[in-house]
């Protein structure tokens, strides 16, 4: 707390009016580096003015002295400074990028073989992935490509919908994927259901289902009737064409049929595909990514466990 | 003039007081009404169709924005992960624009089709069924209502009002007809506009119900269109440069 005896009236400068008759107000000066601060700051407006982009005139503006000099096609460029040709420098320049863009560039280069086989280039591949598959890809396919039952297929094991060879998967990663399954409620009457259900069970490799039963569902499977094995194939291999998955390996893309606790359950959950039918998109990137980007994922995927 | 009359007059500080602040604004902000050529010139941006539109309304509903943002910056990591950087081109006709500066949720400028409308939708509806570390809240009641989309002719009319291209007049349409070719233009007829929201939504299915439209239908017919418009292997690299 000031006390008035210090600071004499008259001695500091007053900002002149007196409130309720005696209450008067000091004007002290500004503190002298907080005023030398602000001459600064208004030298470094006049300095920045000269050199960034800074007045709009009419329908444009002043762009400044500084430049950044950047390459197109080989060729140089320079332009004032702005932050888009600082970004093309950076790209172009920074050592992270260019030490990035070497490794694509060999990646581009190499045949899948050689990617797979070389510790160098598959670490690469690996640290760069995680970046990009975690991004764009394990939204759906989960990390490490453990996918989703009923909803996003594992990419981890060697059961492949649409084919696990790198180059199939390289294909599906590039212009995506539409699987269709027809609903079949019309066409089937519950018996014909449940019949044809309990083949797909029996191929799976669960027991407990009736042999007659059984029979008249791989008739309807194999046959016209059901036509199952146009997509599914003869004896339900899948075919990697369709996108149909092979039902012979008790592994499950739609219902969790392994997990369900008797077989009428697992009847249950089989016969709720056949009647509904499955539709599952997998969107195209090939428009979205680089060549090289889409490289990199299709190796990855492959050596996530199941490749072929 | 005397420092005593100007604080003791309380009508003649508000003036000066008003002058002084908007020195500010007349400096920074009207020059930019006037500044064309920082707006690159790019084919393909177009307004939004009707159910795009609604669904953007959607998206401002529910505050999207608090934890989204639409603005890819141009930096490496950001062009890494999110594509190329945003051009002001592209939120031409946004009303508002979507921009941002709060990313708790990533940028969404670029998400068009980059993720399928099943999981849009099953996102939407529960976001940790798909991204187990995911913060975001689940939107379930988007799948339930109906989309209300009576009023869609007065939106598209206000839009219009502001500057966005919808016609209403045979000479805006074909003005539209020259500048973004027929199909769009038929997308930007204010008089067809609730004809064509409900045959976008039929025909795209974008919430996997297809007997009925719902806010889900919009708001991911929205999504799926987000820093879609412009194809960025139509132009060499320093094309953009050359607008800033």
């Amino acid at each position: 707390m000031s006390k008035p005896s210090e600071n004499k009236q008259g001695a500091v400068q007053t900002t002149g009016h007196a409130w309720d008759g005696d209450l008067q107000e000091y004007n002290n000066p500004l503190p002298r580096w907080w005023l030398w601060g602000f001459y600064a700051t208004v030298v470094f407006a006049v300095v920045y003015w000269f050199l960034y982009p800074a007045w709009p005139i009419g329908g444009t503006f002043t762009k400044g002295f500084a430049t950044v000099t950047y390459e197109v096609n080989g060729e140089e460029r320079t332009t004032h400074w702005n932050t888009r040709a600082l970004l093309m420098r950076d790209m172009q320049t920074s050592p992270a990028a260019v030490r990035q863009r070497e490794f694509l560039e060999v990646i581009a280069e190499a045949t899948y073989d050689d990617i797979l086989r070389d510790p160098d280039k598959i670490s690469f591949v690996r640290s760069y992935a995680h970046g990009v598959f975690g991004d764009f890809c394990a939204t759906c396919h989960q990390a490490g490509g453990a996918g989703i039952i009923g909803l996003y297929p594992t990419l981890a094991d060697d059961d492949w919908l649409w084919g696990g060879t790198v180059e199939r998967i390289e294909e599906s990663i590039r212009e995506g994927r539409l699987g269709y399954m027809p609903p079949f409620r019309e066409t089937f009457d519950a018996e014909q259901l449940r019949a044809v259900s309990a083949y797909v069970l029996d191929i799976a490799g669960y027991d407990g289902g009736d042999e007659d039963e059984i029979r008249r569902g791989e008739a309807i499977f194999n046959g016209t009737d059901g036509g199952c094995f146009q997509c599914h194939d003869t004896g339900g291999t899948g075919r990697i064409s369709q996108g149909a998955p092979n039902l012979t390996n008790n592994i499950w893309q739609i219902v969790d049929v392994a997990g369900a606790a008797s077989y009428e359950a697992r009847l249950a959950l089989v016969q709720s595909v056949v009647r509904n039918g499955v539709q599952r998109e997998m969107p195209a990137f090939g428009e979205r990514l680089s060549p090289t980007e889409i490289k990199v994922l299709a190796a990855y995927v492959h050596q996530l466990g199941g490749g072929q | 003039m005397k420092h005593e009359r100007v604080e003791t007059n309380a009508g003649l500080l508000i003036i000066l007081t008003l002058a002084v602040i908007s020195v500010g604004g007349l400096v920074e902000i009207v020059p930019l009404f006037y500044i064309n050529d920082t707006v690159e010139e790019v084919e393909g941006v177009r307004p939004y169709t009707p159910l795009e539109q609604r669904g953007r309304d959607i998206y401002v509903r529910e505050g999207c924005y608090t934890c989204h943002s639409q603005m890819i910056r141009p930096f490496r990591d950001e062009m890494l992960r999110y594509g190329h950087y945003s051009l002001a081109a592209e939120s031409q006709f946004d009303h508002p624009f979507q921009w941002g500066s709060k990313r708790t949720g990533p940028d969404l400028a670029r998400v068009g089709g980059k993720y399928s409308n099943e999981w849009q939708v099953q996102h939407l509806i529960d976001p940790r069924s798909v991204v187990p570390e995911s913060i975001m809240p689940g939107y379930p009641w988007l799948a339930e209502n109906d989309l209300q989309y009576a009023d869609i002719e007065a939106r598209l009319r206000a839009l219009r009002r502001v500057g966005v291209p919808y016609s209403l007049s045979e000479e805006e349409y074909q003005a539209n007809v020259e500048r973004f070719g027929e199909e769009v233009a038929r997308w930007l007829d204010i008089s067809r506009a609730e004809e064509n929201l409900v045959a976008q939504a039929r025909a795209g299915n974008y919430d996997g119900d297809p007997s009925r439209i719902t806010e889900m239908d919009a708001l991911v017919a929205y999504l799926q269109v987000l820093g879609t418009m412009v194809d960025f292997t139509q132009y060499d690299e320093g094309y953009f440069v050359e607008f800033r």
